[in-house]
């Protein structure tokens, strides 16, 4: 333990490059892995589904149609990280997805409603959010445990998208007639317009890093090695231009794909640099600490089941959109194990208080890319679930692998 | 030391159903002072503490801080008035660093309700270091990692941060090896050393002998004497603590 050492007294100043890496050693070693399983167990699933498919997984086809798998995903699993970071659990988001999937195409129907696209997709946004905020309530004020009130929910909202899909049509198969939702999943920006918009988030990330950079030193504080700055901003900008570059050989970066970035950055600020988020994450560190220090911990606990709620709406409009239009299956299969699923494997621990908004990304990433490779592999639906459970397993014995190693090391 | 006392208690009780905690006891801290609680197991310190913390407030008596009556209703009366208490749990937030933890709830923003979190480190930094807390590496590491004793000093700093006047601490070096309880006993004198006013609730004679400048010792929710360590010898106190003259004898009816 650290009895010998100072207060970092070395203010104002670039931490050297040796010591910034072995900084990072002694948290790999003590268990804090970060990002490194999940890239190592991509890069294994490329190579395996690359090495299968001959080929076809690498195409650009496969790479866009991989985007517009994994964004409805993506955006579900973004609230279920918010709702795992207060070590509470969310079981009613695949059919609050559906609601609102369903809600946005009932509205939109010529023969009926007949509502702007905006107006339909605002309002199921406001009603998967009060279904979140319902849900939250019933946990917080009558402390029924979550796992319980949402598996009531997943119940009842998959009645509830039964009833509204057979109501309006004896098939249950209703078509999305709106252009601009069917747009969502199915048009792509314009390769001049995703060159312009991966430029502009490089220099907004470029001019953050270095303003912050500056302020720090100001402030005598000590910076990470510019080496280690100049390669993350680097590294960003190869991975950006490179799926633009990519995308753009084939159809183009798929408007779902942008939508699903920008609720990321959103959430990811909101997770980071405010009050909000560093509630939840006390909250699910210390519920006891997070009172103590005058938080109010319901109202955490509501918003962020109302947060789950709103990114299934999200979730659930871009995989109608995706589909064309909505049956009764929507919602169902095994939307809501890849969503969670998607949260752990991307490092959102179970036990509350850690992840990382990014690791929605990231677990979606891994979970799509099976899927899409046992799919190009025609390999039978049996097979596949085998397959997914093993990936869960794995990224849960990672988790709690580091969790026992961070404990062992005294950093936990 | 100033001459009148910055918290004073004068006659407070609190009963919990039939169980008196408290009976009408008299009590005071100067500023600059370290008053240490003592009392056996049930005594009422816990509950005392509580009273002035707005947890439990008392069912009579009078509480007078900074010269002034006030009444404290809840947590938060007790933190505008400077009064910053140091659970024995501590309750810090294991996956959050050292600057978070010390300004959880009243973080520091810029425009738009953005963290200032180069503000917030700076300071934190500041506070450890006037507190000469020189054991902890990094304030950017989580609490998870530190020890006992560095777990209390956070907790401690986080308390003096808050420009607090009294600090309260619940038996601070209950688990704590000898080293690390060293090391927060000379942070308790250091808050004194700056004006503070502190309460060291403990049940450790030999801290009370090191760094308390007043002993009050409770027995079964009665103050049965203030005591000075430099004139007073160990046995004197346990004697007290076990065997102190009460006023009031539990469980009978006090005539009217
Ligand atoms: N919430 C409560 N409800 C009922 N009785 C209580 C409550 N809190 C304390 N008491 C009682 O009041 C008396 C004083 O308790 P208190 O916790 O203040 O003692 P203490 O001096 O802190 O003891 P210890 O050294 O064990 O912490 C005890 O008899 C206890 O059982
Ligand atoms: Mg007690």
């Amino acid at each position: 333990m650290a009895t010998q050492s100072t207060t970092s007294t070395n203010s104002g100043t670039t931490q050297s490059l040796g010591d910034y890496i072995k900084s990072r050693m002694i948290r790999i070693r003590s268990g804090d892995l970060g990002s490194f399983p999940i890239i190592i167990g991509l890069i294994i699933i490329a190579i395996i589904f690359g090495t299968l498919s001959e080929g076809i997984f690498f195409y650009e086809r496969n790479f866009v149609n991989l985007l517009l798998q994994m964004a409805g995903l993506t955006a579900i699993a973004t609230g279920i990280v918010f709702v795992l970071l207060i070590a509470e659990i969310d079981l009613s988001v695949a059919y609050v997805s559906a609601v609102g999937g369903v809600f946005t195409t009932l509205m939109l129907r010529q023969e009926a409603a007949n509502w702007p696209w905006w107006l339909a997709i605002g309002v199921a946004l406001i009603i998967t959010t009060l279904i979140g905020l319902l849900h939250g309530v019933i946990v917080t004020k009558a402390k029924v445990p979550s796992f319980v009130v949402t598996l009531a929910g997943l119940l009842a909202w998959s009645g509830v998208v039964l009833i509204m899909t057979t109501r309006f049509s004896t098939a249950g198969t209703i078509v999305i007639q709106d252009k601009v939702v069917l747009g969502i999943a199915n048009s792509y920006l314009p390769m001049m317009w995703s060159w312009i918009l991966a430029a502009v988030v490089i220099v907004i990330f470029t001019a953050m890093q270095f303003s912050q950079r500056a302020s720090m030193l100001r402030q005598n504080l000590m910076v990470k090695p510019m080496a280690i700055l100049l390669m993350q901003i680097v590294g960003l900008a190869v991975l950006l231009l490179g799926v633009v570059w990519y995308s753009n050989k084939d159809r183009g970066v798929p408007v779902a794909a942008i939508i699903v970035l920008f609720f990321l950055l959103l959430w990811s600020f909101v997770a980071t640099r405010t009050r909000f988020g560093r509630y939840v994450y006390a909250v699910g560190g210390n519920p006891e600490a997070a009172r103590r220090a005058g938080i109010d911990v319901d109202r955490i606990r509501i918003a962020v089941f109302m947060i789950s709620g709103f990114m299934a709406g999200v979730g659930g409009i871009i995989l109608s959109s995706r589909l064309r239009s909505v049956d009764t299956n929507v919602g169902g299969g095994n939307l809501l194990l890849n969503a969670i699923a998607a949260a752990v494997i991307g490092g959102t621990s179970l036990f509350g208080g850690s992840g990382r908004v990014s690791s929605a990304l990231l677990g979606a990433l891994v979970i799509a890319s099976v899927e899409n490779g046992m799919g190009l592999l025609g390999l039978a639906s049996g097979t596949k679930f085998v397959v997914n459970g093993l990936v869960l397993l794995a990224a849960v014995l990672i988790d709690s692998f580091s969790r026992r190693s961070r404990e062992n090391s005294g950093l936990a | 030391m100033s001459d009148s006392p910055l918290l004073e208690l004068k006659g407070v009780s609190k009963n919990f159903g039939a169980v008196q905690a408290l009976y009408k006891v008299d009590f005071k801290v100067h500023a600059g002072q370290v008053m240490a609680l003592v009392g056996d197991n049930g005594a009422g310190k816990s509950t005392l503490i509580k009273g002035i913390a707005g947890i439990y407030p008392y069912d009579e008596g009078q509480v007078t801080f900074d010269g002034k009556d006030v009444s404290i209703n809840s947590p938060r009366d007790c933190a505008e008035l400077g009064i910053e208490i140091v659970y024995q749990d501590l309750a810090l937030a294991d996956n959050l660093d050292v600057v978070n933890n010390m300004f959880l709830g009243r973080e520091k923003t810029q425009r738009f309700g953005v963290l200032d979190e180069n503000g917030m480190e700076q300071a934190a930094k500041e506070t450890l270091e006037s507190l000469s807390v020189t054991t902890i590496r990094s304030v950017r590491q989580a609490v998870a990692g530190l020890s006992g004793g560095q777990r209390q000093a956070i907790a401690v700093a986080k308390a003096v941060m808050w420009n607090s006047k009294l600090v309260i601490l619940d038996e601070p070096t209950a688990a704590l090896g000898v080293a690390q309880t060293r090391q927060v006993l000379n942070l308790v004198r250091r808050l004194a050393d700056r004006g503070l006013a502190v309460i060291l609730i403990t049940h450790n004679l030999h801290d009370i002998f090191e760094v308390a400048d007043k002993v009050t010792v409770l027995r079964l929710g009665q103050n049965v004497g203030e005591y000075s360590p430099k004139t007073t010898t160990q046995q004197e106190i346990v004697h007290a603590i076990t065997a102190g003259e009460m006023t009031h004898v539990p469980g009978m009816q006090e005539e009217a």
